[in-house]
């Protein structure tokens, strides 16, 4: 049905992102394909769990087992927005969820009298004039600890079925944010862990509930003993797609969690961040603040005593 | 007493929780129209044509209508009729109404609009006061007012302010800055009219159907007694319903041209255009002390950045210099007021209306300069506190006063000279005065300001009343008072409240008036009628005690046929003898004090507000439910405008016109509250009743600014404190330059010459001039 109406039509879950941008134009379907008729549910193994994309981020962010193996991941999925928008969000819509820029998220009338952007109805980006290309922020709080974690996606098409891993599911470009054909749905997200596997997601945002992230950092840790084995610490909302700190997770390997060692390695990893001036609050500030998440996601993440199993 | 006093439930509250309350929005009538509005896209521009013809053509519009056919200007204050319904001649914000549309379907009007063609010369737009204050570029904003971008200029002077400061052992100036806000108001603006056998009914959600009433009247040219408009039930005002606004004059004209019902209600959006919020306010304010902190003199000075139209604009320049008096004795005083025009939304009132920048100013002034002398700020704010039953310098009169027992109350249990020293932790303290009801009518006459009818007859007791209920709960309060004299409960009272056919005057809701005068009316009324109740009980031969009510209003009736009585309210006439005195008299004044705790991360510039305490001399609480509900919510407003919120523009754009962008606190970034509720009995208010509204949201911008400055050792002379100020400030203190953010300056204002007032006398009456 994708497939048939093309660019015309557009898959809704939860619809907490997708029915306001209907409203404000910036989505513009003839018809909504609702995904309501897909499986919701989580299914636990010792290592891994599958985790449907109809699953609400309320019922993921309260799953026993996704808080005792997984708890980065349950904790992002419990930061999206508020209760009432978790209720009826879907941890598919989640991963898969617009691109955010102060430039773009506002109605027709507005970005008309702005001048349209190149994200919907224009040829320019407002933030960067001189750039080429589109810098809405990657607003995702679950994707980032979903990489960290290793995620794998299920992506179903006309074309059939395949697996996708989280990571590879993005492109750095703002306005074609992801990289999965138009006509593919998400249908599920694998994670995996070890024993060993240690996660938490930090968040920035200005209020404790509703808002977007404007910085983030999900973590996940391998320890061997008391050292890091490997490591993995992706950005939220820094960039037009969750960013992954390569060379602090290459600085951390082999090292302890400890305090000037998680200082040295946050510094790193807020690098390559660049945030600009098309979220809340100045990008100075988010930029210094990078830093302060990863921060404190190492350090919880050190903090958590081993799971049952490990 | 029986229900006065007593924590009662509001008598609306059933409906309200249960969503049966009918808002404007909700009120369906048979082939209602919708209405759309068609807004300039440019801050500033003349409007060369408008060619409204493909629109007319789309199946289902039934109307479009341009300024062409609502030409005559308007606005709340006689003294500056600037606004048109629809502006045909030039666009002064984005957001200003152009054209509209009414139709059989909310989509059809708003592709109606986006069908209309608007041919525009565009015009530099000016977007801050330093702008305003220069030379226009193309041409000035309005054609009235001051040089360049200057709308009202006011320059007082009370008092020797030079000889004051002249023995004045320190003297200290200060530059501070609040940003501009809105009030954010669950329920977006509505109304929907009819035009039905000639005459004209609008519901809408407003404080002032009086005020709307007469606009309607001059813009449709309809005698009054052809409107009526009626208050819906309200979904939050805060200021920002207190305008008559161009959706309510469109749907009526868009009514009268159709014939059907025409139902607008704004969109999000459109609220933040639509404004009238907490203006924009640079200040400059320098005191003169004596050793021991007793203030000799001060100047305080005012810009405002009005946005585009007068709205209340005249009497917000105003109120930016009043209030100061009210709760410091200042011996000599000189206020200089600006307000400019700019190519933003109009501002107007909100919460405290003119008067939280300046106490803003006013209170962290005081803090630096006990620091600088080295004094508790608590003690130094002491020793200045005004005395009850005085008059201040600038011919305020103030009667009853608690501003001792409030701040003893929130010092004590806040603990605030035992605090806990520990990095990061900081506690900062401010008290503040508000009216009880401006003193003075909008448009000047010597009519009352609110009166009530009460009918007593075999069905019960209705009280009539115009006053508008806007949650802050004046309707339980005139059932409260009536019941109280009538010997019933407040559900026993029935309401007919704010529709013009049916209620007496009362001016609306605004200048936390409703309380003390419409209460006063309601007293009045009720006292008659319970006189009436009593003669004829013992005119029976029984005492009034020993019948039932419906004994007793039977026996009445029989006795003197229909039972109706009235009462009303006339405010004192105890303004000064100047030009410019309208503005500051009350019959009363409440006072607060309020203890803020947080900790600030250095780190970050993340401030968490772990505490309030709040002490509020509302007089006597007629409902303590309600005043403490107004007291919370006015900390949460004021927490809010301390800490995040900002009306802020790029581009000739407001910059986040929706209510996730524009960052108001949720539940979970309120802190626990502790209130106290100090009764100081009003001599003039009814029961002693003051207000209980605005004031309380007054200290709590400055108390955060002290507590962070407690906390980190560094002034944010800016409102709002949001952390990369924070951080700019501890880095300016780091590198050894003074530990402050906030503007560097004030500019050169060409204030006209001051108008020189002398005082009081100091045995003068605080009775009525």
């Amino acid at each position: 049905m994708a497939a048939e109406l093309g660019p015309r039509a557009m898959f809704v879950a939860g619809g907490t992102d997708l029915f306001p941008k209907l409203k404000r134009r910036q989505f513009e379907v003839d018809s909504l394909i609702g995904l309501d008729f897909l499986p919701r549910a989580i299914r636990n193994g010792s290592d891994e769990c599958v985790i449907d994309a109809g699953v609400t981020l309320a019922h993921a962010s309260h799953d026993p087992h996704l808080n005792e193996r997984f708890s980065g991941y349950a904790e992002a999925a419990g930061h999206v927005s508020s209760p009432p928008l978790r209720n009826a969000g879907t941890i598919g819509g989640n991963l898969c969820v617009d691109t955010r820029c102060n430039y773009y998220d506002m109605t027709y009338e507005w970005r008309k009298a702005a001048g349209f952007c190149l994200k919907k109805d224009g040829d320019i980006c407002l933030v960067a004039p001189s750039s080429p290309r589109c810098w809405a922020v990657s607003s995702s709080d679950t994707a980032p600890m979903a990489i960290a974690l290793g995620g794998v996606v299920t992506l179903v098409g006309a074309s059939g079925e395949r697996e996708l891993p989280v990571t590879a599911l993005y492109r750095d470009d703002g306005d074609r944010y992801m990289a999965k054909q138009p006509d593919e749905v998400v249908t599920g997200l694998r994670l995996r862990r070890s024993p060993n596997t240690r996660s938490a997601y930090v968040k920035l945002r200005r209020r404790g509930s509703i808002d977007f992230p404007i910085a983030g950092a999900a973590v996940a840790v391998e320890l061997d003993g008391d050292r890091v084995e490997s490591c993995r610490i992706v950005l939220s909302a820094v960039a037009s797609y969750p960013l992954e700190a390569k060379a602090a997770e290459e600085f951390l390997k082999g090292r302890r969690l400890q305090e000037d060692v998680i200082r040295e390695a946050a510094e790193i990893a807020s690098r390559p961040a660049k945030p600009l001036d098309n979220a809340d609050l100045s990008h100075f500030w988010r930029k210094r603040m990078v830093r302060v998440v990863v921060e404190q996601a190492l350090a919880r993440a050190s903090d958590q005593q081993p799971g049952l199993d490990g | 007493m029986r229900v006065v006093g007593k924590p009662l439930p509001k008598v609306d509250a059933a409906a309200k929780v249960t969503g049966r309350a009918l808002y404007a929005d909700d009120i369906a009538l048979p082939r209602t129209l919708h209405c759309k509005i068609l807004r300039s896209p440019h801050p500033h521009a003349r409007i060369l044509s408008i060619d409204t013809s493909a629109a007319k053509r789309i199946p289902g519009v039934l109307a479009v209508i341009t300024g062409l056919d609502l030409p005559i200007k308007f606005g709340i204050l006689p003294v500056t009729q600037d606004e048109r319904a629809l502006e045909h001649e030039k666009v002064r914000y984005v957001g200003d109404p152009i054209a509209a549309v009414a139709a059989t379907e909310e989509e059809i009007a708003a592709a109606a609009c986006d069908a209309i063609a608007v041919e525009y010369e565009v015009l530099e737009p000016v977007m801050s006061i330093e702008a305003a204050l220069q030379t226009p570029k193309d041409e000035r904003i309005q054609d009235y007012g001051g040089p360049n971008n200057v709308h009202k200029f006011v320059a007082l002077e009370f008092g020797d302010v030079d000889a004051g400061f002249s023995r004045a052992d320190h003297v200290r100036e200060d530059v501070f800055f609040f940003q501009g806000n809105t009030h954010l108001p669950m329920e977006q603006h509505s109304a929907i009219a009819t035009y039905v056998d000639g005459k004209v009914t609008l519901w809408s959600s407003t404080q002032v159907v009086h005020y709307v009433h007469r606009a309607l009247s001059k813009v449709l040219e309809l005698p009054m007694n052809r409107i009526r408009v009626i208050g819906a039930a309200h979904g939050g005002g805060f200021g920002g319903k207190t305008d008559p606004f161009a959706h309510e004059i469109i749907v009526c004209k868009l009514s009268m041209i159709t014939g059907r019902p025409v139902k607008c209600t704004l969109t999000r959006e459109e609220v933040f255009y639509a404004h009238r919020g907490r203006h924009p306010v640079l200040m400059w304010v320098r005191t003169g002390v004596t050793r021991d902190g007793r203030i000799t003199a001060m100047h305080f000075r005012s810009a405002l950045d009005g946005g585009a139209y007068g709205s209340y604009g005249v009497a917000s320049t105003f109120y930016t210099g009043a209030l100061q008096t009210v709760t410091y004795d200042i011996p000599a005083y000189r206020f200089e007021g600006c307000r400019v025009f700019t190519n933003k939304p109009p501002c107007g009132p909100k919460r405290g209306h003119g008067t939280p920048q300046p106490r803003f100013a006013l209170e962290l002034h005081l803090e630096k300069i006990a620091h600088d002398i080295g004094l508790d700020p608590v003690e130094l704010k002491r020793r200045n506190f005004v005395q009850p039953n005085t008059r201040t310098v600038n011919w305020l009169r103030v009667t009853s006063c608690g501003l001792e027992e409030c701040t003893d109350r929130v010092i004590d249990a806040s603990r605030f000279h035992d605090r806990e020293r520990r990095p990061g932790h900081g506690m900062g303290f401010a008290i503040s005065s508000y009216l009880s009801g401006a003193g003075t009518a909008i448009y000047w006459n010597d009519m009352p300001h609110s009166e009530v009818q009460i009918k007593v007859d075999r069905g019960g007791v209705t009280a009539y009343c115009g006053a508008m209920e806007i949650g802050q709960g004046s309707d339980s309060v005139l059932a409260t008072i009536v019941a109280e004299e009538l010997g019933l409960q407040p559900s026993d009272i029935r309401l007919v409240t704010a529709d013009t056919d049916t209620t007496p005057i009362d001016l609306g809701s605004y200048s936390s008036r409703v309380t003390f005068m419409a209460g006063n009316a309601a007293l009045e009324a009720a006292r008659k009628m319970r006189a009436l109740l009593v003669e004829a009980v013992e005119a029976s031969g029984r005492g009034f005690d020993d019948v039932t009510f419906e004994e007793a209003s039977v026996l009445a009736e029989a006795r003197f046929g229909t039972l109706t009585t009235a009462g009303s309210y006339t405010p004192p006439k105890i303004a000064g003898p100047y030009k410019g005195s309208g503005v500051g008299p009350s019959p009363a004044y409440s006072y607060s004090a309020c203890v803020v705790d947080v900790d600030a991360d250095a780190r970050t510039g993340l401030i968490r507000v772990n505490k309030v305490w709040i002490a509020h001399d509302v007089g006597r609480a007629i409902n303590p439910l309600l005043v403490e509900g107004q007291v919370e919510g006015s900390v949460y407003m004021g927490l809010g405008e301390a800490l995040m919120e900002e009306q802020a523009f790029r581009k000739g754009l407001h910059k986040w016109p929706s209510m996730l962008e524009y960052k108001s606190p949720t539940f979970l970034d309120m802190p626990e509250v502790e209130t106290f509720i100090v009764e100081t009995i009003d001599p003039e208010g009814p029961y002693g009743a003051k207000e209980a509204g605005q004031g309380p949201l007054l200290p709590v911008p400055p108390a955060v600014c002290a507590a962070v400055h407690d906390a980190l050792g560094v002034w944010i002379d800016e409102i709002p404190v949001t952390p990369e100020k924070v951080i700019e400030a501890l880095r300016r203190k780091e590198k050894g330059e003074p530990p402050r953010y906030g503007p560097q300056r004030f500019p050169p204002i060409p204030y006209p010459p001051t108008i020189k007032v002398e005082p009081p006398p100091k045995d003068a009456a605080i009775t009525a001039i």
